[in-house]
C-alpha cells in the first residue's frame, strides 16, 4: 500500500486551498500545509490568539516574545497583517469569516462528526483551546489525518468513540491513504494515493465507503 | 485628579484576599504580567480561583502559584503544554479544580460581563461532553449553547506601554485576553514595560480604555 509522510499529506491538502482563502492550520501536522501552497497563491493566515497574516519563522535573534501562534512557536507577521484581542479573533472563527480550518483529528465519523480534544483516559487532563470554536464556525473543515491509529486501528467509524468536538462539521478528510469527502449519503472517496485500491482503503476503514464517482 | 499609577508592585497587588477569583491575562508566553503574577505569589493570598486560557509551565508564572499550592480552582482552555508540569502533577494528585471550556467561549463570557450582558447563545460545543447539562436552544436551525457571563475580584493584565488614566497599548500578539479581562474584573491592574505621559499614546493605538482599568504599574525587573 502506498502511504504518504505528513508532508506529502499536508502538500496534497495545500491544492486545494484557493487563492484569496482566509485559513487557520491548527497545531500538529496542520501547520505544515503552509509550506506547500502553491506559488502565486495569496492565503491569509489566521492564528487564534489574535494575528491575521502569520508569515514565516522569524531569523535566529529576531523573536518577539509576544509574537508566537497557537503552537506557542515564534512566527512574524507579513505585510499587511494585523493584531486583534481574542474575542476578536474567535468571532472571526465562530461568525464564519474563516474559510478554511485545517484540523487534526483522532476519530471523525461517517456523518462528519470529528473527535480530536479527549480520548477516554480520566488520567490525562483535558485540552480543548480553540478546536470547538474552530470546528463549528469555520466555513470549511478539512481533516489531516493519518488513515489509522498507530496500532492500525480504524480512525474513519461509523461513530466516534471519543468525546466530540463538534458535530457535521468535517466536508473533507485527507489521509495518509487517500482522500475522502463527507456526503449526505456517508464517506465517498475522491482520490487513491499510488496503487492504493478501494478495497485496500476501505478495508483499514471502520464504516462503509463510497466509490469514487 | 486621575492618577491610576501605584508606584510599587507590592502596592499594585494590595488587598487581594485568599479565596479570591484572579483573571490573569497572556497566551503562551505571550502577553503574562509575569511580575504581578510573581508579587501576587510573595503577597501570600491563597485558595485562589486563576482563570487564564493556560495552567503555567516551567517553573514561571502561573506554573509558580500552582508550585506553591495558592490556586484552589483553575479556569482555563488548554491546561496542558510543554513543561506544564505542575499543573499535571496537582492534577494527578486532585489537589486541584479544573474547569474547562473552549477557547471562544471563554473569552466571550469574560466579554459578556465586561459588557453587562447575562450570557449568549453560542453553537460552539453544542452536542458535546462540554455542553452537558447546559441550556441549549435551536436558533433559525442551528443548535447553541447558552453560556453565563465569567466575572472576577481581580484582572491581571499586561501590556506595552500605559498612562496615568490607565490607557493601555499592546506589543504585537500580546493583547490577546488582556482587554477583555480588563472588563470583566472589578478590579484591574496592568503591568506596563512603559509609563507613559499623558497624550503621548496614539488615541487610535489604545486597545484598553483606561475606565477599564484601576492601576498601572510599571515594570521592575523582578522575574
Amino acid at each position: 500500500m502506498t502511504r504518504l509522510e505528513p508532508p506529502q499529506m499536508a502538500e496534497r491538502l495545500a491544492q486545494d486551498i484557493p487563492d484569496g482563502s482566509y485559513v487557520n492550520l491548527g497545531i500538529g501536522m496542520p501547520v505544515m500545509v503552509a509550506n506547500y501552497v502553491p506559488e502565486g497563491r495569496e492565503v491569509i493566515y489566521h492564528s487564534e490568539n489574535g494575528i491575521l497574516g502569520v508569515g514565516p519563522t522569524p531569523e535566529p535573534g529576531t523573536e518577539d516574545p509576544d509574537l508566537i501562534n497557537a503552537a506557542k512557536q515564534y512566527v512574524t507577521l507579513i505585510k499587511g497583517g494585523c493584531y486583534f484581542d481574542t474575542a476578536d479573533s474567535f468571532a472571526m472563527m465562530r461568525g464564519g469569516h474563516l474559510d478554511i480550518a485545517v484540523l487534526g483529528g483522532f476519530q471523525v465519523s461517517a456523518d462528519g462528526n470529528l473527535a480530536n480534544w479527549a480520548t477516554d483516559n480520566e488520567k490525562y487532563p483535558p485540552a480543548v483551546g480553540g478546536a470547538m470554536d474552530l470546528s463549528v464556525g469555520a466555513k470549511t473543515v478539512y481533516v489531516l489525518m493519518r488513515h489509522t491509529t498507530k496500532a492500525g486501528e480504524p480512525k474513519i467509524l461509523d461513530a466516534c468513540t471519543y468525546p466530540l468536538t463538534g458535530t457535521g462539521v468535517v466536508s473533507r478528510i485527507y489521509t495518509d491513504l487517500a482522500v475522502l469527502e463527507i456526503t449526505d449519503e456517508g464517506p465517498r472517496v475522491v482520490e487513491l494515493f499510488g496503487d492504493n485500491s478501494f478495497e485496500d482503503v476501505q478495508a483499514v476503514t471502520g464504516t462503509r465507503l463510497l466509490p469514487p464517482a | 485628579m486621575i492618577d491610576k499609577r501605584v508606584a510599587s508592585l507590592r502596592e499594585a497587588i494590595a488587598g487581594i484576599k485568599s479565596g479570591a477569583a484572579v483573571m490573569i491575562g497572556g497566551f503562551g508566553s505571550s502577553g503574562i504580567p509575569f511580575e504581578l503574577i510573581e508579587a501576587l505569589r510573595l503577597h501570600g493570598a491563597d485558595d485562589l480561583t486563576v482563570i487564564s486560557n493556560n495552567a503555567g509551565s516551567h517553573e514561571i508564572g502561573i506554573a509558580t502559584l500552582l508550585r506553591d499550592r495558592l490556586v484552589r480552582k483553575v479556569v482555563c482552555t488548554y491546561p496542558r503544554s510543554q513543561g506544564s508540569v505542575w499543573f499535571e502533577k496537582l492534577y494527578e494528585e486532585g489537589a486541584i479544580e479544573l474547569e474547562l471550556m473552549p477557547q471562544g467561549t471563554f473569552a466571550e463570557r469574560m466579554r459578556a460581563a465586561g459588557a453587562g450582558l447575562g450570557g449568549f447563545f453560542t453553537p460552539t460545543g453544542y452536542g458535546t461532553k462540554l455542553a452537558e447539562g447546559k441550556e441549549t436552544r435551536e436558533i433559525d436551525g442551528v443548535g447553541y449553547v447558552l453560556e453565563p457571563p465569567l466575572k472576577a475580584d481581580v484582572a491581571l493584565i499586561k501590556a506595552h506601554k500605559g498612562d496615568k488614566w490607565g490607557n493601555l497599548a499592546y506589543n504585537t500578539a500580546g493583547r490577546n485576553f488582556n482587554p477583555v479581562m480588563a472588563m470583566a474584573a472589578d478590579m484591574t491592574i496592568a503591568e506596563v514595560e512603559h509609563i507613559v505621559e499623558l497624550g503621548e499614546l496614539d488615541p487610535e493605538s489604545v486597545a484598553t480604555p483606561g475606565i477599564f482599568v484601576d492601576r498601572v504599574v510599571a515594570q521592575e525587573g523582578i522575574v
